[in-house]
């Protein structure tokens, strides 16, 4: 039901106009209720957003009565020469690429086993969903009781099938807790990846296997030519979503991990918070925003230009 | 068509082991919080519970601060839930009925406030509430809280406007009704079950919140559940598994029941409209 209801406004845009209302006097009527929302949202969104983009472009500092200068692209110069922030980004890009592609094929397995008419897929759909609505906080506590070195019950399993021999700390050795956050990431995105891939699978023709296997193709030439294919536009929406989500992510490792150990998962959101509200260079974090802006940008380029080329 | 045995097989196997992936993790959680401290410090965890036991959640209720940081928690989410619905309603509407120049406009900052990093907005955001006193505020938060569950609850909104057939609408104006009765009359019963919906997204996306309120409230007895947690598990060494883990399961428990009510529109993709275009 949602499903067409959420698509539904695209298709009555292109809907003529009722009778005898001409544009004008709409334009004037949709005025009227778009004012309770005019001035919070320009207030808190849309100066925000703005302000936050100038803001690399100066040395605002914490703290009242602190005079703030122009200080042009001096951030920007000051970045290229700090290694800790290559690191971040790099991290961040490890982070993103990761979670992004793992979470995709994970939940592509998923939707398409919960596509068909095998048994459990009422609850594997329920358990599916479950990550989403958790706080992003008690996720990071599950997985921290879940990993703990002496309590957790994964070194537990790992110890009794004799794969280690001695207990991993996997959020705090350097080589394990990176991988470690990365798999949590996945556990929490699934969800949303595999609800929008059911739904897609949900869409396609049935008529378009049918044919398929008249011409003799089998279950995987089917997935390679009718799904893939069918299911093209959703996949690059909701990975380009993804990657801008992931890219984005703060809640779940800052608790996990606050970005260590040793900087190992400093994604760059928990690099630029501590820049701002730990040391209180705000003009600095605010240009490191920046530039993560500027990686967005390039997300979201494949998904609009997906959107335009569906909608054409 | 039918499917082979080896490949059922196969199915199988590969949803048992998506089930354990994603049902362990929570499984475990709620068997911890269900556990004695003396099971805790066994070298050889169980899966479930020897005797279980709800002290912990006693526990976790006594603890300082919590009781407090839930009802913060309750009444900033009740507040920013009705003001997101009383302020969106209208534009929602105004979105799906006019073909009005600030359609697309709308439209973009729904999509440009989704993907922008929140370290470039939190940090304007701070500097504008400190003047006016609304920092380590809960109306400071509920204000922010509200512009920023906007858009998605534009987006949901404005769907189940445009699913409202136009011409019951019509036929309203027809026998006289203006657009205002109309609206209230005829528009807003048929949705309810949008309005709900919209209402319950709204107040789990604020219950779960934790990066504004991280910046926001500093002031400890204005702090909101997911805050007072996140620092229940800083104090490393000391950390009390079994009333951290009762504290994560009673924090789950709005998000669960939300989500018993909204599963099937759910799984029918909530994001459907933005894949799809």
């Amino acid at each position: 039901m949602t499903t067409q209801a959420v698509a539904a406004p695209d298709t009555a845009a292109r809907k003529p106009p009722g009778r005898g209302t001409g544009r004008p006097k709409q334009n004037r009527e949709a005025i009227f209720l778009f004012l309770p929302a005019l001035l919070p949202v320009l207030l808190l969104s849309v100066y925000p957003l703005v302000r936050g983009i100038a803001l690399g472009f100066t040395d605002a500092r914490a703290g009242l009565n602190v005079d703030t200068n122009f200080i042009g692209f001096g951030n920007f110069a000051k970045l290229l020469h700090n290694d800790l922030f290559w690191d971040s980004f790099r991290i961040g890009l490890i982070w993103t690429v990761s979670v992004t592609v793992l979470q995709f094929v994970a939940a592509l397995g998923l939707a398409l086993l919960l596509n068909t008419d095998i048994k459990f897929r009422g609850i594997a759909r329920t358990l599916a969903l479950i990550p989403w609505a958790m706080p992003p906080v008690v996720v990071a506590i599950m997985w921290r009781l879940l990993l703990h070195p002496t309590n957790g019950p994964v070194n537990d399993i790992l110890q009794g099938a004799h794969l280690t021999d001695h207990p991993i700390n996997f959020l705090g050795d350097f080589g394990t807790a990176l991988p470690a956050v990365i798999v949590v990431g996945i556990w929490v995105g699934m969800p949303m990846t595999t609800v929008t891939l059911l739904a897609g699978l949900q869409s396609i023709d049935r008529s378009l296997y049918e044919a398929a296997a008249v011409d003799g193709a089998g279950a995987w030439a089917q997935f390679r030519h009718v799904t893939l294919p069918q299911l093209k536009t959703v996949i690059v929406a909701i990975t380009s979503l993804d990657m801008i989500w992931n890219f984005n992510s703060f809640g779940l490792v800052y608790v996990l991990t606050a970005g260590g150990p040793g900087g190992k998962t400093m994604l760059p959101m928990l690099f630029a918070y501590n820049e701002a509200f730990r040391y209180g260079n705000f003009g600095m974090a605010a240009a490191m925003g920046d530039v993560m802006v500027v990686i967005i940008i390039v997300f979201l380029a494949f998904y609009l230009r997906n959107r335009l080329r569906s909608e054409a | 068509m039918r499917t082979r045995p080896a490949t059922r097989a196969a199915q199988y196997v590969a949803v048992v082991a998506y089930l354990i992936f994603l049902g362990f993790p929570l499984v475990w959680l709620i068997s911890s919080s269900l556990k004695s401290p003396r099971e805790f410090a066994t070298i050889d965890p169980t899966f479930l519970p020897k005797a279980p036991t709800l002290a912990n959640f006693t526990a976790a209720l006594e603890e300082q601060g919590l009781v407090r940081s839930m009802l913060n928690s309750l009444q900033i989410s009740v507040a920013t839930t009705i003001l997101v619905l009383i302020v969106s309603l209208p534009v929602a509407y105004a979105l799906a009925r006019f073909r009005s120049r600030l359609r697309p406009i709308t439209n973009g900052w729904i999509l440009v406030s989704q993907v922008f990093p929140v370290i470039l907005i939190v940090i304007p955001l701070f500097l504008i509430l400190r003047p006016l006193h609304l920092t380590n505020t809960i109306p400071g938060v509920v204000i922010v809280y509200m512009v920023w569950s906007m858009p998605f609850a534009l987006w949901m909104l404005q769907g189940y406007v445009a699913a409202v057939p136009r011409e019951l609408e019509e036929a309203a104006s027809v026998d006289g009704a203006s657009r205002l009765r109309t609206i209230v009359s005829i528009v807003m019963p048929l949705l309810r079950p949008g309005l709900i919906a919209t209402a319950m997204f709204t107040f789990i996306s604020a219950w779960n919140e934790f990066f504004f309120a991280l910046v926001l409230l500093q002031d400890p007895q204005l702090k909101t559940l997911p805050l007072v947690l996140a620092r229940f598990v800083g104090a490393e060494g000391q950390v009390q598994f079994g009333p951290l883990a009762a504290a994560s399961v009673l924090a789950t428990v709005p998000s669960l029941v939300f989500f018993a009510f909204l599963q099937r529109r759910l799984t029918s993709g909530l994001l459907s409209g933005a894949v799809k275009g």
